[in-house]
Order: C-alpha cells, then structure tokens, then sequence
C-alpha cells in the first residue's frame, strides 16, 4: 500500500498531538477525574511544581501537580504512598505525553493530617526536639502560671477553677491567642514568647476539645519550636485525653485536658502544707530522740560509781600506796633484820666474846717471842762477847748501838700490837659484860634480872647486878 | 532549671523547692540518728525555720488572675483578667 494519497493532506505531528489533545480534553470523562495508586517518581524542582507518576501493577499515568495546587498540600507527598489524586487529563503536546493534572492528592489509608503529623513528627524528632533530656520538671510550687490559650471558652476557666481550687492565690497569667484558624499556629508562638514577661514559672499551652481540623494549629512546626524556645517548662493541654498533636510531644509534659494540665501544674496546698507540717513533726520527734538518748547516756555516766561515790574511785590507788607503804616498811625492816644478822655475826666473833683470852695468848706469845729474843739476843751476843770484850776495848759504842736498834724495834712491834688488841676497843669506851661464869652477855636472857655481872673496862672492870631488862635498842629505833 | 529572666520573679518558687530540699535532707539527717548532738540542734534549728519559710511561702501567695497582652508596639501589659466574656 502506498502511503501518499493524492486527496490527503498529511498532518503535522503539531497538528495531530493537537488533535488528540483536543479530544482527550473534551471528553467530559476525563475532564474531572479521580485516580487512585502508588505514587512514585516524585521530583519537586525550585520551580515548586511537583512530578510524580501513580502507577499500580500494569499501568503507569503521568502526573504533574503545579505550584499553586502543590502549596495547598497537608501533607509532603513521598514515594511508596497510595494517594487518591484529583485532576484532569491533558496531553503535554512536547512530549506527546498525557498526563493527569492533579489539583488535589490525599494519602489513602492515613489521613493526610493525620500523615502530616507523623511526617513533622518524624522531621522534628530527628532534629532532637522530642528528646526526653530536653524535657524540664516542673517547679514544685509554681509562682505564677501562664495560661497560653483563648481568653474565651470552657478551657480556660476549668483552668482557672482548678488552680484556685487546689492552691488559692496561685499567681495565673492569661495570654490570650487564637487557637483555630490559619493564624492560631503565629498567635500561639508569639503567646509562648510572652511567657518569660509573665513572670511565669511555669506555662500551659492548650485549647479544650474540637475536631482535628480545630486542632490543626497544635501540629503546626511553629508552635512546637515555640515551646522548646520557651525558657520555663511548658505543659501541652490540647483537646480531649485522645487528641494528641506535635505540641504534646515538644511540651515538657503533657496532659490530657486543660483541667488535667492545672492540676499537673498548680499543687495542693493543703498537700503541700501537710508535707511541711510532716517534716516539722518528724525533725521535732528526731530530735527529741536524739536529746533523750543525749540524758540517757548521761544518766547512765551519773550512774557510774566515781561520779556518784567519787571516794571510791581513790580506793584503788590509795590501796596501791599502802601496798607500797607496806612493802617499803617489809623492806626495811628486812633490812634491819639482815644488819642485825651481820652485828651478830661480827658479836659472835671471839674476840667480842672474850676479849681478854686473846690479850692472854698475845701476852704469852709475847712472852715467848720475849723469852726467844732474848736468848737468841744471847746466842748473838756469846759468841761476839768474847769477840765484844775483846773489842770491848775497841768498839764499846757499837755493842751499845745495836741493843738500843734493837729495843726500839722491839717497842715498835709492841706498839702495833697494842693496836691490834681488842682492849684497845675497852679504851675506846666500851665494855664487855660477862657473868660470874665468865660468859659474854649477848642478850638480855643471858643475864636474867637479879644476877651478878661482871663488866670488864678498859682499865678494871665492875660488879654489877641487874635489875631490869630494857628494850632492844634497834627495836627501839623502829 | 528554669532560666531567669529579668522581669521573672519565680525565685522564691525555686527557693520554696530548695527549702523543701533542704528540710527533707535535715529530716533524714536527723532521723539517721548519727549526728552529734551540737550537730542535731543546729540542723533542728535550720530545719524549724526551713519548714516556716515554706509555710509562710504557702500563706504569702496571694494574686489576682491576670492577662498578659502585647501592645500596639508589642511591648507586654499585664491587666486584670475579667473572666472569659463568652465562649
């Protein structure tokens, strides 16, 4: 077959694409349509368009969402998500492509706010704005609380009866802010940046119940940066006790209800006043434990012997000073005895006994030295007689000599003697007492009172009679 | 811990917290028993007035609801809240 035919014109490619453009975009079918499937491909350039395809297992559609249309989304459009996309068919003539122009997507499944804040969720989580570090605890008495929520409404007033109620005369600071519509996410921010000039400690931010659309301002980015940025610590109160939104994860805590968050917030001043009195109760009760012990251990000390006889406590010492009285006096006298041994010993001795019968033996043996000096006096003098008669006439002086040498020795010898002797002791001026028998008196039994003695001097001795018996003159000296 | 801020007058909060702090670490000080007794009389002495402080802390908080609005130049004014009008 021939392609050229004489009676046809051929069509530009323009004009055909033009063409079918035309038909697709006058089908009223197409003109509205609702597509559902998994998105895929998304490229969002500067431009703020968004591209993306939906395909499902046997079909792939184009899709282009433009700025104005892409702006409106709740959500962020990613890979993977089944959407529900609302649009028209046209053909992009460039590149003979149709396409689905979309002017509203939604998640399936998930609602789109509902998949918002789980993305924001997920962003802020990430950045370590949900980080359970960051989170501060709340004062234990609050001095002034801010209430960032609407001046109007059931919220706050059941804020504002419950913080009375638990705590009259808490300090509460009304800031009032939208807390619906497209402004109330700003207004809320800028409330939690008055906090600080409250004079605030302490801040809940929250709204009472409503649809999640009403809810909408608490899941907005700015409010949750606004309460981190807040310098005291913020209590989220949004909704009902199933409402949670973005706000309730960055806030300090949160609570369930507005009224919950006051009594998070606000403490019990009886509560508190019952604490105080406790711990006074106990530190009292302690103390008096302690002094109680304190008078008891001092009572038990009183108890002891010293302090309550103090006599006593010289008992022992004083019993070691007289053990010592007794063994110095035991020591002495010891001592005394041993002397008295040693006296006895040296009384017993002869010459003490019988003074005289050693003068007796030195006399004769004196005698007999006498008797021999004499006769060997004559011995040395017979033979040298004759030699002396003869030299008699020679040497008459030198006989004499020698006699008169020897006679002095002689008297020296008697001299020494004399010192030797016991009557030397006599003339020194004591006696010896002896009785009729001649036996030396020691000791007062050696002489019963009524005998006779004989008391032997230096020069003569005296008869005497005893009458009595003295004491002992070292027993005397005790 | 909260930041202060010029105008915050939350001290005496925080000395309130420090103050309970203070008199339940001397409660269980004293109740341990180890202290001696010049010790004991001293820390029961701080406590008796740790635990007025408190007290008088509790008793002193006497204020009036406010609101806390910005000005046309953004500046913070504090007035007497009136209750909420109307829902």
């Amino acid at each position: 077959m021939s392609v050229s035919t004489p009676d046809r014109q051929p069509l530009t490619v323009s004009g055909l694409t033009r063409l079918i453009r035309g038909l697709v975009e006058g089908a009223p079918a197409l003109r509205d349509v609702l597509v559902e499937g998994e998105l895929s491909n998304l490229r969002t350039p500067p431009s703020g368009h968004a591209y993306f395809v939906l395909k499902d297992d046997a079909a792939v559609l184009r899709c282009v969402m433009f700025r104005q249309a892409a702006e409106r989304l709740r959500f962020t459009p990613e890979d993977g998500l089944k959407v529900l996309a609302r649009g028209s068919v046209s053909v992009f003539e460039r590149d003979g492509q149709y396409q689905l122009y979309v002017r509203a997507l939604e998640p399936t499944g998930l609602g789109s706010l509902h998949l918002a804040v789980e993305q924001l969720k997920r962003k802020l989580a990430a950045e370590g704005l949900f980080d359970p570090a960051r989170k501060r605890r709340l004062p234990l008495l609050p001095r002034r609380v801010a209430l960032v929520t609407s001046p109007h409404g059931a919220a706050v007033r059941d804020m504002i009866r419950i913080a009375q109620r638990r705590f009259h005369g808490i300090g509460l600071v009304v800031i009032p802010v939208l807390v619906q519509g497209p402004d109330a996410p700003e207004s809320i921010a800028r409330g939690l940046e008055l906090v600080p000039h409250a004079g605030a400690d302490a801040a809940i931010v929250g709204r009472g119940g409503g649809s999640i659309e009403e809810l909408w301002a608490f899941n907005d980015e700015r409010v949750a940066r606004a309460i981190r940025a807040c310098p005291v610590p913020v209590v989220s109160a949004v909704g009902h006790e199933t409402d949670v939104t973005i706000a309730d994860f960055a806030a300090d805590l949160r609570a369930p209800t507005p009224s919950a968050a006051a009594e998070l917030v606000v403490p019990e001043r009886a509560a508190l006043e019952d604490r105080i009195d406790t711990l006074a109760r106990r530190i009292s009760a302690a103390v008096r434990a302690k002094l109680a012990r304190a008078w008891q251990a001092l009572d038990g000390l009183r108890d002891r012997r010293v302090l309550r006889d103090p006599a006593s406590a010289l008992a022992a010492p004083r019993q070691r000073l007289s053990t010592a009285c007794g063994r110095l006096a035991a020591s002495a006298r010891s001592r005394v005895r041993h002397e008295r041994v040693r006296l006895d010993g040296l009384r017993h001795r002869s010459v003490l006994r019988d003074p005289a019968a050693p003068i007796a033996v030195r006399r004769q043996a004196f005698q007999a030295l006498a008797g021999r000096l004499a006769a060997s006096g004559r011995r040395i003098t017979a033979p040298a007689r004759s030699a002396l008669a003869a030299a008699a006439g020679r040497l008459p002086a030198a006989g004499r000599m020698a006699a008169e040498r020897r006679r002095a020795a002689l008297r020296t010898a008697a001299g020494r003697l004399q010192a030797l002797s016991p009557l030397a002791v006599l003339s020194r001026g004591y006696s010896v007492c002896r009785t009729a028998a001649g036996a030396v008196v020691r000791r007062p039994a050696d002489a019963p009172a009524g005998t006779e003695v004989d008391i032997l001097l230096a020069e003569g001795s005296l008869g005497c009679l005893v009458l009595r018996h003295g004491t002992d003159p070292e027993g005397a000296a005790r | 811990m909260s930041t202060e801020t010029p105008d915050a007058g939350h001290a005496p909060a925080t000395k309130f917290e420090d103050a309970m702090k203070e008199l339940e670490a001397i409660v269980a000080r004293l109740e341990r028993g180890d202290l001696p007794l010049d010790d004991s009389l001293a820390a029961f002495q701080r406590g008796v007035e740790l635990a007025r402080l408190c007290d008088r802390q509790l008793t002193e908080a006497e204020q009036r609801v406010a609101v806390l609005t910005a000005d046309e130049n953004g500046r913070p004014v504090l007035r007497a809240f009136e209750g909420s009008e109307k829902a």
